[in-house]
């Protein structure tokens, strides 16, 4: 090895540490506050109904968990890929994509009708079920990640931390498949019922999770006043900017496939022309905002030299993910479902028609309340444990140590 | 006496015993899965010699008759809350209009019972389960209630209590926080009786509906099944569903 | 230990168990009135301890094999248990719900069954 990278646990004034728990506190506060008026009044508070059965929480929950799996993406191409250069903050890496599934998994489990019952999820499976394999995939994850995690902090087991890191990869992989399955298995959605959604969610999740890491490596970084190599930064943003071409690539594909069939015509002409707030989160959201303008961002050769620049990309890209999402799980339960083709359908129980929904506070909240839990667990992990070096301003070569 | 008088049976006679019990034991199976496929004990399991089933001539379905619907939410103690869209409806009439003609057509839709249900598929934990003798029912002692059966349903037959209740019919338990459709009025059935959708249509002589045994060719819906055409709804997604339909 | 932590051991009990025992009633003891009499489906002492288990197994055995019953039926229980007052198993001096509060064991099953029996006439209470 050229150099040891010295870990250290964050510092800075404890008052400021406490102000960020503070507020976080205040976000958790109120996501619990809106999980115990769902729980005791019913979901009758909430904006869901009998037409779109998932909602913001969704929205918030999926996105964390794609983001998870693909926060991990830089301690993988450390450990399983030998870029090197990444391998001091491949810790952060494996911490943020557990602390990010916890978010999420926390607010899918807060959203469940009989919530109580979570002793019931975990002694009860139907293995046909994607939900179920998902539960062992998501409790797998955060296993194999700890372990790998361990792998890379403790020297002993450094030598280790290959094939745990191979492990983790390989299993994020299928975990990524199984919730894009969760959409792509479902033959009742004409929005759904596609295999590329499995390799579309991986490669989304490369996106979303590459560029939460940034923005958190940034601010970590800025907190203590470590000097982050611009070098370190460039590779990262052309790792995002590849990512984000890859996302856009695969929509292109899923929606060209469904527009060369006439049975798919209605929701495609749904989502890109007339389906009102969907379709601008489509075009605005997840295309213009989360895709196009990030690419030019990231790839400007003036621009994308600026840390604020690639702040701005990391934050549109995420933005444009809360737009797919939504999307993708509530425009995909608000086109109708076709029981006889080439009829107009119309009955009491909304048959035919294009379902209304808005968020609601308290789904709103017990969304943030996730995102909270995440950041949360991050801050304390890294005040707790050295886990982030010291200094970031020397990357060593690829063929070096 | 001689030996031979003294044989007993002979080996004919043995042979024709052997084969008299055989037979015996090869029709007895026979003698009593037709002692099933008629009235069940209430402490017999169920099996699947039964396969109930609904056969429905829309042709007979006048456009704004809801007998149906109003027998079922009768029977299954459904009440209109106020909130129409988070209100639970088991059975509903879609009224249809032919794009091209302009044919106007009525169809009473509630859950199909399918042979190859997605919404049991999809149950994480097993709760949305087919019944051995065809009816698809949800276990509400195992659902948790994430709603993934009902994004899975292409017939868009089940729904989810948003609500609390307290005045449940004793015999249709449902609660808040777990997804719920049409039962076949299960708790009925297995009484030998009809479900309510069936009894109501019936009684207002409409005569639209028919329920039975589609596994016993000697009932009235399985020699309907054979003797008209019929079909069901999205039969190109081959969910191999209970409820046909004649008309559509 | 100290002279002084004896001492402060000794004051924390003198403060603590008065008010255990004190606390024996708050809680209301559950009210057993049984308004109909006949045979439960088992003895009491077999109720008592085994209620949970024959509820738990016998509801698989209705909804997935469709065996109803006496034994195996809820409603059975709530038609001989109400309350002949109030027409229910729940409620303060319910039958289930007085015990069930009393021990502290979530009652779950009223979420869903309905508490009250079914009137005679098969009309829905």
């Amino acid at each position: 090895m050229a150099q040891a990278v010295t870990y250290r646990e964050l510092g800075g004034p404890a008052v400021r540490f406490w102000g960020l728990l503070a507020l976080l506190g205040v976000l958790l506060a109120l996501g619990a506050l809106a999980y115990f008026t769902m729980e005791h009044n019913g979901h009758i508070v909430t904006g869901m109904d009998n037409q779109i059965v998932w909602g913001m929480p969704h929205v918030f929950a999926v996105f964390l968990i794609v983001a998870a799996s693909g926060a991990l993406n830089v301690a993988s191409t450390a450990s399983v890929f030998g870029k090197t250069a990444y391998k001091p903050i491949a810790p952060l890496s494996a911490l943020l994509a557990v602390s990010l599934l916890v978010g999420g998994l926390a607010i899918l489990v807060l959203d469940l009708g009989r919530s109580d019952r979570l002793i019931v999820a975990m002694t009860h499976f139907n293995f046909k079920s994607i939900f179920a394999l998902n539960i062992f995939l998501y409790t797998g994850f955060m296993g194999i990640v700890a372990v790998y995690l361990w792998f890379m902090l403790e020297r002993r087991m450094n030598r280790y931390a290959r094939i745990a890191g191979m492990t983790a990869f390989l299993w994020r992989l299928a975990l990524t498949t199984g919730t894009g399955s969760i959409f792509g298995f479902l033959l009742a959605r004409e929005a759904y019922d596609s295999a590329l959604l499995a390799p579309m969610f991986i490669v989304l999740s490369f996106a979303y999770g590459t560029s939460i890491f940034i923005a958190v490596l940034l601010a970590a970084c800025r907190w203590d006043g470590r000097p982050v190599a611009d070098e370190l930064l460039r590779r990262l943003k052309n790792l995002l900017g590849v990512f984000v071409a890859g996302s856009l690539y695969f929509v292109t594909v899923f929606h060209l496939t469904k527009l060369y069939q006439a049975r798919w015509e209605g929701v495609e002409r749904f989502i890109l022309v007339d389906g009102g707030v969907h379709t601008f989160l489509f075009w605005v959201g997840q295309i213009g905002l989360g895709g196009v303008l990030p690419l030019v961002l990231l790839f400007h050769p003036r621009l994308s030299a600026s840390r604020r620049v690639i702040l701005a990309a990391c934050a549109l890209i995420v933005l444009g993910g809360f737009a797919q999402m939504y999307v993708t799980i509530i425009g995909g339960e608000a086109y109708p479902q076709v029981l006889f083709p080439g009829m107009q359908e119309s009955s009491s129980f909304f048959d035919g028609a294009v379902h209304p929904y808005a968020p609601s506070v308290p789904e709103v909240l017990l969304g943030l309340g996730g995102v909270a839990l995440a950041l949360a667990i991050v801050a304390v992990a890294l005040r707790a444990i050295a886990l982030l070096p010291e200094r970031l301003d020397r990357v060593s070569g690829e063929s070096g140590a | 006496m001689s030996a031979e008088e003294n044989k007993g049976i002979d080996r004919r006679g043995f042979l024709a015993i052997s084969a008299a019990a055989l037979g015996g034991v090869a029709l007895a199976p026979g003698i009593r899965l037709i002692e099933i496929a008629g009235a069940r004990a209430p402490d017999q399991a169920v099996t699947n010699t039964v396969r109930w089933g609904l056969l429905i001539d829309t042709n007979k379905c006048a456009s704004g008759c809801t007998d149906c619907v109003a027998a079922c939410a009768s029977e299954n103690g459904l009440h209109a809350t106020g909130h129409p869209r988070t209100d639970a409806q088991w059975i509903r009439k879609v009224e249809l209009k032919d794009l091209r003609s302009g044919r106007a057509h009525s169809v009473p839709v509630m859950c199909q019972h399918c042979e190859h249900p997605p919404c049991v598929d999809v149950c994480p934990t097993g709760a949305s389960f087919k019944r051995a003798d065809g009816i698809v029912l949800v276990d509400r002692h195992t659902c948790i209630g994430c709603r993934y059966c009902i994004l899975a349903c292409p017939y868009k037959a089940r729904s989810f209590v948003h609500e609390e209740h307290t005045d449940q019919n004793p015999d249709v338990p449902r609660g808040k926080g777990c997804v719920e459709g049409c039962t076949l009025c299960v708790h009925r059935v297995d009484r030998d009786q009809q479900p309510a959708c069936v009894e109501a249509c019936t009684k207002a002589d409409h005569n639209a509906m028919t329920f039975g045994d589609l596994n016993d060719p000697k009932s009235e819906i399985a020699k309907r099944v054979a003797q008209f055409p019929t079909t069901r709804i999205r039969a190109d997604l081959r969910l191999g569903t209970g409820v046909h339909y004649q008309g559509i | 230990m100290s002279p002084k932590g004896l001492l402060r051991t000794a004051a924390w009990l003198a403060l603590v168990l008065p008010a255990t025992l004190l606390a024996a009633d708050r809680t209301p003891k559950p009210s057993i009135v049984i308004d109909k009499p006949g045979q439960c489906v088992d003895d009491v002492e077999t109720m008592r301890r085994a209620h949970p288990d024959m509820l738990k197994h016998q509801r698989d055995q209705t909804m997935h094999k469709g065996i109803r019953t006496k034994r195996f039926s809820l409603n059975g229980c709530v038609e001989c248990h109400a309350s002949a007052k109030t027409g229910s198993v729940l409620g303060e001096q319910g039958f289930c719900q007085s015990c069930h509060a009393y021990a502290g064991v979530t009652l779950d099953c009223f979420e869903c069954h309905a508490s009250r029996p079914k009137l005679a006439s098969g009309v829905r209470p």
